[in-house]
């Protein structure tokens, strides 16, 4: 590795129905790419934990045979680790078993070590030791809503976890069930839904029951938070008491994805579909959109994106990073994977003709990862 | 005491130390979920493949004695006898 491997780089974590991807870059424009990583198993979830300057790959990993897992690399992907005794186990007595890893969350800096998981059945995990084992938590999963939560077309989850710089105020977002928020870190939960639309249910306005697709939190307003709702677009300024429709200026409010800027006010991207019934970009133009006055006015995106689309992008298949001006990343059921260095104003593909693309993270790191070819000695998950 | 070989598809064998049969010795005849207990003692990622947290058989494992396929006789308290073959293969899924 000699000189590379103290140079900074950008990786793409690409997860799919049938592995892992990863792609490298010096400067955002030309990518290259390794994998398959685990081929044969979808990679739902993905979290890239680059806190004390080391840099952990952690993989949420789902063969349709041998069932779900977690794995981590510390050396970018040249090899992976599979804790023995199982990352995520439903413990004794829940009568519960994992179906899917839907979320890895790397705390914040000030919590070294704290991963929180979002899964398949609905639960919330926390892990102290850099993801390698993980506990339920049980004020959410002992929660007396628990019964009356159902399942998206994706299966039940909780799939966004959102912790505020405190460490104390905990939103999550689950299909269905809507977004529930934590005062006391997780140790209890409400539901937070209020204006928030429900058009599916005989009561469109349920306390909980809202089928929220994606919730991210505000880079630097306090209890601000968007939503990307199946229909509907909000933001909430008082931690979820209230949410106020933001779909004003998009050409459609149906969707999964809602990123947030790492560190500028009011900035954030949706990926917009025309509807539930038609899960194709509008107008079939594949665009991105993005507020920089928290969703008072959007402008689209679609420089180097193709004008003629019909594949969805899923929640966790979009992803920023931290770099000035900050990259965008987003990759499509088809396959295709874009990356933008300025904020989407401008994409370039990255890849194509990869397996149905369900999780996208990027992050700069030190070192590049291993290989640029299909390895033939890539881990599936045996 | 009777010895019992278990045979797994070449796709877990890695987690084995690419073994392809585990064994394990009994008195009398056991159950299949006995002997998984025994013979993936040693291999909790190999007993995470086959079985979820649970103790079920995860959907798509097939193990078959003397060639039933077990969810056809009684599940996991399928009885073995002394040298009847257990074999696991993964079912035919996915696309």
């Amino acid at each position: 590795m000699g000189t590379m491997a103290t140079a900074e780089s950008y990786v793409i974590a690409i997860g799919t129905k049938k592995g892992l991807w990863l792609a490298n870059s010096p400067d955002r424009k030309e990518w290259s790419l390794s994998g398959p990583h685990f081929l044969m198993s979808e990679i739902p979830s993905i979290g890239i934990d680059t806190r004390n300057g080391n840099t952990r790959i952690m993989v949420g990993v789902r063969s349709e045979h041998w069932g779900p897992t977690v794995a981590h690399s510390d050396d970018l992907g040249a090899t992976w680790t599979e804790p023995e005794q199982g990352a995520i186990k439903f413990p004794n007595g829940t009568d519960a078993a994992l179906e899917r890893i839907w979320q890895i969350y790397p705390d914040a800096d000030s919590r070294p070590g704290v991963v929180w998981a979002g899964c398949e059945p609905i639960s919330v995990w926390k892990s102290t030791d850099g993801g390698e084992h993980f506990e339920l938590n049980r004020g959410l999963w002992d929660h007396p809503h628990r019964s009356e939560w159902g399942a998206g077309y994706g299966g039940a989850a909780a799939h966004s976890i959102v912790v505020d710089p405190s460490g104390e105020k905990v939103h999550i977002a689950m299909s269905t069930g809507g977004v529930y928020r934590s005062l006391d870190g997780g140790a209890s939960w409400e539901p937070r839904n209020k204006g928030i639309s429900a058009y599916f249910m005989p009561d469109p306005n349920p306390e909980f029951g809202q089928c929220v697709h994606k919730i991210a939190a505000d880079a630097a307003v306090e209890n601000r938070l968007y939503a990307q709702n199946h229909h509907g677009v909000y933001r909430t300024d008082d931690g979820g008491e209230n949410w106020d429709s933001i779909a004003d200026g998009l050409p459609a409010d149906f969707g999964f994805v809602m990123l947030t800027h790492p560190r500028r006010e009011g900035t954030a991207w949706v990926i917009p579909l025309k509807a539930d019934g038609e899960r194709i970009p509008p107008d079939s133009k594949l665009s991105v959109h993005r507020t920089d006055d928290a969703g008072g006015t959007w402008k689209e995106l679609h420089t180097g994106l193709p004008d003629h689309e019909y594949n969805a992008v899923l929640r966790d298949a979009a992803s920023v990073d931290t770099a000035e001006p900050t990259g965008v990343y987003f990759g499509t059921r088809g396959g295709a994977v874009y990356a933008s260095a300025d904020e989407g104003e401008t994409f370039t593909e990255v890849a194509s003709h990869l397996p149905d693309v369900l999780c996208v993270r990027a992050a700069v790191v030190v070192g590049i990862p291993a290989g640029t070819e299909e390895k033939a000695d890539a881990p599936v998950l045996g | 005491m009777a010895d019992f070989t278990v045979l797994l598809p070449g796709v877990l064998q890695p987690l084995v130390g690419g073994q392809s049969y585990l064994t394990a010795s009994a008195d009398g005849a056991v159950t299949v979920g006995q002997l998984l207990d025994t013979v993936t003692g040693d291999y909790p990622v190999l007993a995470r493949r086959l079985r979820d947290e649970t103790g079920a058989l995860r959907r798509y494992v097939n193990i078959y004695v003397n060639g039933d396929e077990i969810r056809r006789v009684k599940g996991l308290d399928t009885e073995v006898a002394a040298g009847q073959e257990v074999l696991i293969i993964q079912s035919v899924a996915g696309g």
